[in-house]
């Protein structure tokens, strides 16, 4: 082999690898280097200025379960999380659908779905806090105007996480819209032809057509929201002027509580960590259970080419059961649709 | 072919350099020598401290020092960088300003400030000021810059309506004596009016607290246990007492049903340290009546007030002592005040002419020069706060605003909460 083919041979094997090695040298050094050495303080007992003080073990991670605090962060961490993103989603695809169709304008109303966005969440914030003031707050104004009760927006664990998932959602709807928007605009405008010619309607199509063909990307913008709602911080910590999370801790979340425990009082960063890889993991879970969730929703409608084997299979035992003298009807539904 | 290896490499190397920048950054703008022997010190400071004019007069006094001031927006950012430059070993600036309540934490890593003791500012500072930031063993970690003596700010329209006396002076006398009489005052106020009379629990207790010497640990650090600690739970149920006599607005400090109750007659009187005049000002904008009256309940107190330190982190120990040393002399403390109303804690500064003839305008004219000079010798006690005061005092003050402000538990069962968390804080 000539010196220029060794070299081309070289080529050949190496350059992809070395095209993408630099995201992981990056991600090496700003993600995973952390996120072992986090797991490292998390089994020492360790103080944020007085530094490491020993091994200790599952010590830090004992203590921290045990703590009601810890439970309490939890259930407000879901509770938003759940009032966020849900509404948020199914208000991201409608504004794309929305915006999918022939407006006016295009672009103006395109830029401004994502202006909130672009508002740092400190501002939205203070905007927020006036809107949700217990006693001068516009909402309560409003509300008293309808003959409706002042509602504890500060004081009430529930109606704190609606009003710190309002401002999630401002923030978010948006930019969640724009990327479906994105996936829209891709679906081939012959299936919609299509179901026209079959008597489809606006909605029907919205369901049969739309939904299904956008399932990666809802897959996508789920499990995003998934990772940052799991994550929340800066809106409720910035929902009243004291950043603990509430007298009672209505609102604390358990990246606050982390906080809490690292920049604290305590100034534990062993337990800090532990907190952190407890959400690592957690996250992790309902990362795969919300890509899981959304792959069962998405599919209830049919996609021609990805799914053949599965349904292969499910063609074969459905002809195995009527073989069997089962009746075949509730496979029928899975054609209709097509 | 060699393009796209060298591309390869090229990519390597831009990913290195970022990665190196991107530690780098910190530290090269800090304090340094250069090739003539200029030194360059920086000083870290939040809100307003009112320095900008004193730093130019110190460069020019001291030729060949250069000063850089880093403002942080709040005292809470200030705080986050502290601690974490504390703990990585590097980074601070050659001074570093600090709030009083950071210094029971600050004080257990003493060995990380210089020692600023010396015969030159010996009783430079009231007991409440320079007690706080000496160790057991007499090191001085801190130089009081402004402090927070307490008075009580008053609608004196609102006071007329009560039929109440009107003028600073009769209030003072009406006011004078212990807090119960500070309440039982507040009560007539209250059946003559129907409105609040201070603005909220968590501030009043505040201002009760300053007076408790030993409000939750010993001299010696360790800690009274919630559950016997019958001083706080007395000034606990005290308050409470009086949120259920209709006293208390009900309202949380600085959130934004507070801010707008200085504009529809919320409350009537406010505990009052230096600095809050700014925020009344500011808050109350076009509403007439607020005065200040030179009296506080149960004795004086101290609210707030910051200090320089000298990390030993820094390159230039000595020079950075002496810049601020003159920045917390009495003429400096002055000159602070009448930029920003920093209101000076050396003993020399409180009786300058200049401060004692401050008047100010929105508060009826008041000479609150003269006032806080007066209120600032009325301070006797400085209470204890050891490593866990914080922690501890989070706990109350919570209890506190779950019955007075969110109004979801009666006394009893919000102290029960207090016992757990306090429980759940592991203290030793």
């Amino acid at each position: 082999m000539s010196r220029r083919d060794r070299l081309g041979r070289l080529d050949f094997v190496l350059s992809p690898y070395l095209y993408i090695a630099p995201f992981f040298i990056v991600f090496a050094i700003t993600g995973l280097y952390p996120l072992l050495y986090t797991a490292w303080v998390s089994f020492h007992k360790w103080h944020l200025i007085g530094g490491d003080q020993g091994f200790n073990g599952l010590d830090n991670y004992v203590t921290v379960l045990q703590q009601p605090n810890f439970w309490i962060a939890l259930r407000n961490t879901f509770s938003i999380f759940l009032l966020s993103s849900v509404p948020q989603i199914m208000l991201a695809i409608l504004i794309a659908y929305v915006l999918d169709t022939n407006l006016r304008a295009k672009t103006f109303w395109r830029m401004g779905v994502l202006l909130p966005y672009v508002v740092a969440p400190v501002a939205v914030s203070i905007i927020f806090s006036k809107l949700f003031a217990d006693q001068s707050g516009m909402v309560n104004a409003i509300l008293g105007h309808l003959g409706l009760g002042p509602i504890g927006w500060h004081s009430s664990a529930f109606w704190s996480h609606i009003a710190i998932a309002n401002m999630v959602n401002f923030r978010w709807t948006g930019y969640n819209a724009l990327i479906i928007l994105a996936a829209m605009q891709a679906i081939p405008r012959e299936l919609y032809e299509a179901a026209t010619v079959d008597g489809a309607g606006r909605l029907r199509q919205f369901w049969s057509v739309t939904i299904p063909q956008l399932r990666s990307t809802i897959m996508f913008v789920v499990i995003n929201s998934t990772i940052g709602g799991l994550q929340i911080f800066d809106e409720p910590r910035m929902f009243d002027t004291m950043g603990n999370g509430g007298a009672d801790n209505q609102w604390l979340t358990l990246t606050m509580y982390l906080y809490q425990l690292g920049w604290g009082p305590q100034k534990s960063f062993g337990r800090a960590s532990a907190v952190a890889w407890i959400l690592f993991l957690i996250i992790l879970l309902f990362a795969s259970l919300s890509f899981l969730l959304t792959r069962r929703i998405a599919s209830s409608g049919t996609e021609p080419a990805r799914d053949t084997r599965r349904r292969r299979r499910g063609r074969a035992r459905a002809i195995n059961r009527t073989a069997a003298g089962h009746t075949t009807a509730g496979h029928t539904t899975e054609g209709a649709l097509s | 072919m060699f393009n796209k290896q060298a591309m390869a490499g090229l990519s390597l190397l831009a990913v290195g350099a970022l990665a190196l920048a991107g530690c780098g950054s910190g530290g090269s703008e800090s304090s340094g020598t250069d090739a003539d022997g200029n030194i360059t010190l920086t000083i870290a400071t939040f809100n307003e401290f009112g320095y900008d004019d004193l730093l130019d007069e110190y460069m020019s006094l001291n030729p060949g020092i250069k000063v850089v001031e880093k403002k942080a927006a709040t005292s809470n950012e200030a705080r986050d960088n502290m601690n974490t430059r504390l703990a990585a070993g590097s980074g601070l600036a050659d001074v570093e300003a600090i709030e009083m309540d950071w210094l029971p934490e600050l004080m257990q890593y003493a060995d990380q400030f210089v020692d600023l003791s010396s015969d030159s500012v010996t009783d430079r500072w009231p007991e409440f000021k320079s007690a706080p930031a000496t160790t057991a063993d007499g090191k001085l970690i801190g130089y009081g810059t402004d402090a927070g003596p307490e008075a009580v700010c008053y609608r004196a329209d609102l006071f007329e309506q009560a039929g109440l006396p009107t003028d600073r002076e009769e209030v003072a006398e009406l006011l004078d004596g212990d807090w119960d009489n500070y309440f039982k005052v507040g009560k007539q106020f209250v059946d003559a009016t129907g409105i609040p009379w201070y603005d909220s629990a968590t501030g009043t207790y505040q201002g009760m607290l300053n007076q408790i010497e030993n409000p939750f640990e010993n001299d010696d650090d360790s800690v009274i246990p919630l559950e016997s600690n019958k001083t706080i739970r007395a000034t606990y149920d005290t308050i409470l007492n009086q949120s259920e006599d209709g006293l208390s607005a009900g309202l949380s400090q600085w959130s934004e049903d507070w801010v707008n109750a200085f504009q529809n007659d919320g409350f009537a009187t406010m505990l009052c340290p230096p600095w809050m005049l700014g925020v009344v000002e500011g808050n109350a904008a076009g509403v007439d009546g607020w005065d200040v009256a030179p009296v506080f309940p149960g004795g004086g107190g101290n609210w707030g007030g910051s200090y320089l330190t000298v990390p030993t982190q820094g390159s230039h120990q000595a020079e950075a002592q002496a810049l601020a040393e003159w920045l917390t002399a009495p003429e400096q403390q002055i000159k602070a005040f009448q930029t920003k109303g920093n209101f000076p804690s050396q003993l020399e500064a409180l009786d300058d002419p200049a401060l004692l003839e401050y008047t100010n305008e929105f508060f009826n004219d008041a000479p609150i020069g003269q006032i806080y000079s007066d209120m600032s010798k009325e301070i006797e006690i400085s209470p204890y706060k050891g490593t866990n005061f914080f922690a501890i005092t989070t706990v109350v003050t919570d209890a506190l605003t779950r019955v007075d402000v969110d109004k979801t538990d009666d006394a009893d069962s919000s102290w029960d909460k207090a016992l757990s968390e306090f429980n759940q804080l592991g203290l030793e």
